[in-house]
């Protein structure tokens, strides 16, 4: 799973594919990257944060310390909380922060696409196919926001595309 | 910036030996238990770091990170390395273990064995290194965030396993800085780990890591189980089309009841003429029995709807008085009010009368001989109050005095409007003739009594019956139990009064029959004034369903006192099969009112420019069906922007428009793909709720079906985007036809099924699709009734969205408030002082013009609003500008005086501004 994000995240960079392994961790699997120079790298947000350096796109880190500093934030925040999510109760969580988070945002971090925008949208996309057409509606600013990524160039690569509806059709919701 | 801590949460450690290394002008806030810092998280997360631009850390990692970036560092792959495995890795292990040792009282070093896996981790990954660090050869944020989540549970380097030497020694390197060791102290106070177990305690269980759930993988949503031969037999219904579907019957008067066919009688609570019908008394019966009809029409049941206006009884007479009319004169003024209201709202009666008949007088009589020869009836002599002064005995409202349970001082003969306790005249305290303010004196008079508990086995095994098999609403049954099993007690049918039925027996000439025995039977003569073939519906043979549609405070009447009426007199009446009964509907948080202007009434909802259609929805919508619901501006506001304008509307627009864009106005090829049949099994699953629902007379669920049918055409729009495909090549093409077609076809059903709630925009939506008479029949099934080549007309939108502005301002206008609160008290006070013939042109005057003036007022703000906008536009000078600006501020304070504040704004000023 996370080795199949991360070479999507490779073309997205247009890096060529590297080589990649997974390493057990509990029942979870870790990714593992064999780099040319020195030793292989581990966790599915260094390789990413890795592998946007050697793009030479580092602007997807975050400019600022403050921004660098939440860029690594949210992509703590994916790996520990939305790829932990087991419960239906768990991932309303998840998405009822994210929704309130994202009221005011266009991006997770910033005012441009940064890592945490990729990694996030990669790891809710099995959660936003789920969704029903009302939930999506519910969750309105992450279904705003999910949306706008998955037309940004380049990153949704394999992913099918997730339709949203524009107008509001459940009262409730307000 | 502010960082928070919390206190006894172990997390804090790290972040605040971080800070001490690295981070400038940081203030530290220590809270005393965890409190929400970050805005947009649900849960307090302590904790965290608010960088007082609106952007808040929240995980204590990126809190270290941030502090150790901000002071010039740069983090590595490796320190990344080390920060992701302290979250995903080590920070479960060690919050389980932590948790053991403090709150379950684990012993430390099992706890630290159970950890093995990582500390062998971390003791290897030291081995070789020049520095005893994690990363390179100097302290980095890797160090303390890893030292930072072991200390609370490790505390001292000793109780680390004794092989792991380097991982000691690191251990030791790190607590040694005076930087850790005062973030130590700070949250410890050399307490022990035992500090974090009130914190602890407030957690769930940690998961231990190994019990790790998997992560991504959810379950298909539930969608209504549909099987394979529901699709199936969706499919073919929709295959058959409409031949075997029935025909449309026209309406022919006079309706009445046929052998062997399905017949409906219809009522709804006669209402008191005296009165406009607020809202919540449209709601209740008219319009509910309304949607009723519409629906039985539809369904080519033998239908009739008759209603008219209740017109006997003291409060016509009080009025009358009021109003300085004759109570003739006030029932025909006020029966035409009621008409006109009925008629807006599109109430679709097949009669409409009024109890002031011959016939009334008739068979009302006729049902007192035959309770007389059978003896039903008994004689009492009452306790009454009589003014001397005019002459007559005080029914009811016509005496006033203070309440004897409440002590209020306004309350009137038969109830206390305070404590809305039912009074027997006689028990108030300071009783005063309404008419002339003198006190009465008691006297006694002679009436005549229905004896119900002679009637009352009869009246039990009948409603046994009725209760199995008929609808009753569960409050209509509830109300019905409880007066039976408290008991009947005999119930007064005569009345001191002039207005009413006489009553045809010598001793009682100058009496007249209660209201509550006379109105029922204004159903049965009303139908009289309908047809001289009345009987065939009230004392036929033939089956006749009777439903009484009210609001649950007339149930006894309909259940209890006239079926015993009818079943004493034992004359083969029609008795009631179904009673539905609403609960009270309020007017936005409180309760609507004449008397303090708070509410819309009848006759006003035309004014506000709202359409009735979405009037009758909005109210349908919200019916109080088993349980009070509330009118609302706002919500009314919402309903039509989000359910009719953004669904409804949009779903059957759009299908119109996709047939007249794409394919010439001309319904194109269908070619259902196995998505297509789904849904048809989908629409037909609500059509089919829709019925039930309906022949339930659950009003309010059935409308849902209509909304969810649109709901899914839209899905169904969207996903298959019929926009794109028709630009694609020719297989394309025909998907976007089949698409349309289906989508139209199911706008074409949403009309039908929309017309018992929404008759006009019913009618819009066949009107634009040209829909031929036969199609507008309503089926069981979902089938196709508008076949491929059907040419459809022009297609326009239904709706028109609600803005805030107008909603505001029709709240202030219809809110009571300060306006009508200082209109009430002069009100009051004419009603009892000055004679009675001044009253109408008084209290006629402020409720018709203002309403108009604001109207007016509103007119000319928006004429202004153009001219300024047009003087702009125009770039005409800017004095002139000015001047019309002032102009238009001028009428804008006017409205909104006119609306919520002045009694009496100026009426004159709002012309001259022209």
């Amino acid at each position: 799973m996370a080795v199949k994000e991360l070479v999507a995240l490779e073309k997205c960079l247009g890096l060529n594919s590297g080589k990649y392994s997974s390493r057990a961790q509990g029942a979870g699997k870790i990714p593992v990257l064999q780099t040319n120079k020195g030793p292989s790298l581990v966790g599915l947000s260094t390789i990413a944060s890795h592998l946007v350096k050697e793009a030479k796109k580092e602007e997807l880190l975050g400019s600022t310390a403050e921004e660098k500093a939440i860029v690594q934030q949210w992509l703590e925040y994916r790996i520990s909380y939305i790829d932990r999510a087991s419960s239906k109760e768990d991932i309303r969580n998840v998405l009822n922060d994210l929704n309130h988070y994202l009221k005011d945002k266009v991006f997770v971090a910033g005012n441009t696409v940064t890592l945490a925008d990729i990694l996030i949208y990669y790891g809710l996309h099995p959660v936003i196919t789920g969704l029903s057409v009302q939930e999506k509606e519910t969750y309105i600013n992450v279904s705003r926001w999910f949306s706008h990524i998955q037309n940004y160039p380049g990153i949704r690569q394999h992913l099918p595309s997730l339709v949203f509806i524009k107008n509001r059709i459940y009262a409730s919701n307000h | 910036m502010k960082l928070f801590v919390g206190e006894g949460n172990p997390h804090g450690v790290k972040v605040l030996a971080a800070a001490a290394l690295w981070a400038e002008h940081v203030h530290i806030n220590r809270l005393q238990q965890e409190e929400k810092i970050v805005p947009f998280m649900s849960q307090p997360r302590l904790p965290a770091l608010d960088l007082e631009n609106g952007n808040y850390l929240f995980l204590s990692n990126a809190v270290c990170r941030y502090f150790y970036l901000s002071s010039g560092h740069d983090v590595c792959n490796l320190s990344n390395q080390w920060l992701e495995w302290e979250a995903v890795e080590l920070q479960p292990a060690l919050s389980a273990a932590l948790y053991a040792h403090v709150v379950q009282g684990r012993k430390k070093e099992e706890v630290i064995a159970s950890l093995s896996a990582s500390l062998s981790h971390l003791d290897q990954s030291l081995a070789g290194k020049p520095s005893p660090y994690l990363v390179k050869d100097a302290l980095t944020v890797a160090d303390i965030v890893v030292w930072g989540s072991l200390y609370p549970l490790i505390e001292d380097a000793s109780s680390l396993p004794e092989e792991m030497k380097l991982l000691k020694h690191w251990f030791q390197t790190v607590s040694q800085l005076e930087q850790c060791q005062k973030a130590v102290s700070f949250l410890m106070k050399d307490g022990g780990s035992s500090v974090f177990k009130p914190y602890l305690q407030k957690q769930p269980v940690p998961i231990t890591p190994s019990g790790k759930p998997t992560c991504n993988e959810h379950e298909g949503e539930d969608m209504a189980s549909l099987s394979e031969e529901d699709i199936q037999a969706a499919a073919n219904a929709w295959a058959k089309g409409l031949t075997g579907a029935q025909k449309p019957k026209q309406r022919l008067h006079p309706i009445l009841p046929v052998e062997g066919e399905k017949n409906v009688l219809i009522t709804s609570a006669l209402p008191y003429v005296n009165n406009v019908p607020h809202l919540g008394n449209i709601i209740g019966s008219v319009l509910s029995a309304d949607v009723f009809a519409r629906y039985c029409r539809l369904r080519n049941w033998n239908t009739l709807y008759i209603c008219g206006t209740d017109e006997y009884g003291t409060a016509t007479e009080t009025k009358a008085m009021e109003e300085g009319l004759t109570p003739q004169q006030i029932c025909d003024k006020y029966n035409a009010v009621h008409t006109a209201i009925y008629q807006w709202f599109d109430i679709s009666f097949d009669f409409f009368g009024r109890t002031t008949t011959q016939h009334q007088t008739t068979i009302a009589q006729d049902i007192f001989h035959r309770l007389l020869k059978r003896d039903f009836l008994l004689t009492d002599t009452v306790e009454q109050l009589r003014c001397e002064t005019c002459q007559r005995f005080l029914a009811d409202r016509f005496v006033e005095g203070t309440c004897p349970f409440c002590n209020y001082e306004e309350a009137r003969g038969d109830q206390c409007d305070k404590c809305g306790k039912l009074i027997n005249a006689v028990e108030l305290k300071k009783p005063q003739c309404k008419v002339c303010k003198k006190s009465p004196v008691k006297k006694s008079s002679k009436h005549l009594f229905l004896d119900l508990p002679k009637l009352e086995k009869r009246l039990e095994q009948w409603l046994e019956k009725s209760f199995s098999s008929g609808d009753w609403t569960s409050n209509a049954r509830f109300i019905t139990r409880s007066w039976i099993r408290d008991g009947l007690k005999p119930r007064c049918i005569t009345r001191d009064l002039k207005w009413g039925t006489p009553v045809p027996l010598d001793g009682f000439r100058d009496k007249v029959f209660y209201v509550w025995f006379d109105a029922p039977i204004g159903y049965i003569s009303i139908t009289a004034n309908y047809t001289d073939q009345w009987e065939k519906w009230w004392k036929s043979t033939q089956q006749v369903q009777l439903y009484h549609f009210m609001a649950k405070d007339n149930v006894p009447f309909h259940s209890v006192i006239f079926p015993s009426c009818l079943l004493g007199a034992e004359d083969n009446y029609t008795l009631v099969n179904h009673i539905i009964a609403t609960e009270y509907l309020n007017y936005e948080d409180g309760k609507f009112s004449k008397s303090r202007g708070v509410g819309v009434f009848g006759d006003m909802a035309k004014d506000t420019g709202i359409p009735a259609d979405i009037w009758r929805f909005y109210l349908l919508y919200v019916r109080p069906e088993g349980q009070d619901s509330a009118f609302s501006w706002s919500d009314l506001m919402l309903k039509n922007n989000s359910e009719l304008l953004n669904n409804l509307g949009n779903f059957v627009n759009r299908a119109g428009m996709f047939v007249q864009k794409f394919f010439n106005g001309c319904v194109p090829e269908m070619e259902l793909l196995s998505e297509d049949k789904r849904l048809l099994a989908q629409v037909a699953a609500e059509l089919q709720q829709y019925n039930q629902h309906l022949e339930k007379v659950r009003i309010r669920d059935a409308l849902r079906c209509i909304l969810n049918i649109s709901r899914h055409g839209n899905q169904y729009i969207q996903v298959n985007e019929p926009w794109k495909c028709i630009k694609g090549n020719q297989q394309e093409q025909k998907r976007a036809g089949t698409v349309t077609g289906v989508a139209v076809n199911m706008a074409a059903l949403l009309s039908v099924m929309l017309h018992p709630y929404m008759p006009t925009v019913s009618g819009l939506i066949q009107e634009q699709l040209l829909m031929p008479q036969e199609s507008k029949v309503l089926t069981t099934d979902f089938c196709c009734r508008l076949q491929s080549g059907h040419q459809i007309g022009n297609v326009s939108p239904l709706f028109q969205k609600l803005e805030n502005d107008q909603i505001e301002s029709l709240r202030k206008r219809f809110g009571g408030g300060q306006l009508n609160g200082d209109n009430t008290e002069p009100q009051v006070k004419t009603e009892s002082k000055a004679p009675p013939c001044q009253e109408a042109p008084l209290k006629e005057a402020p409720k018709a013009s203002g309403p108009e003036r604001v109207k007016e007022l509103m007119q000319e703000v928006e004429k202004q609003g153009n001219l300024v906008r047009e003087l702009k536009g125009k770039k005409a000078e800017k004095s002139t500008i000015d001047t019309e600006v002032q102009k238009l501020l001028a009428l804008k304070k006017e409205l909104a005086l006119a609306e919520g504040k002045s009694p009496d704004p100026p009426a004159q000023k709002g012309k001259k501004k022209k």
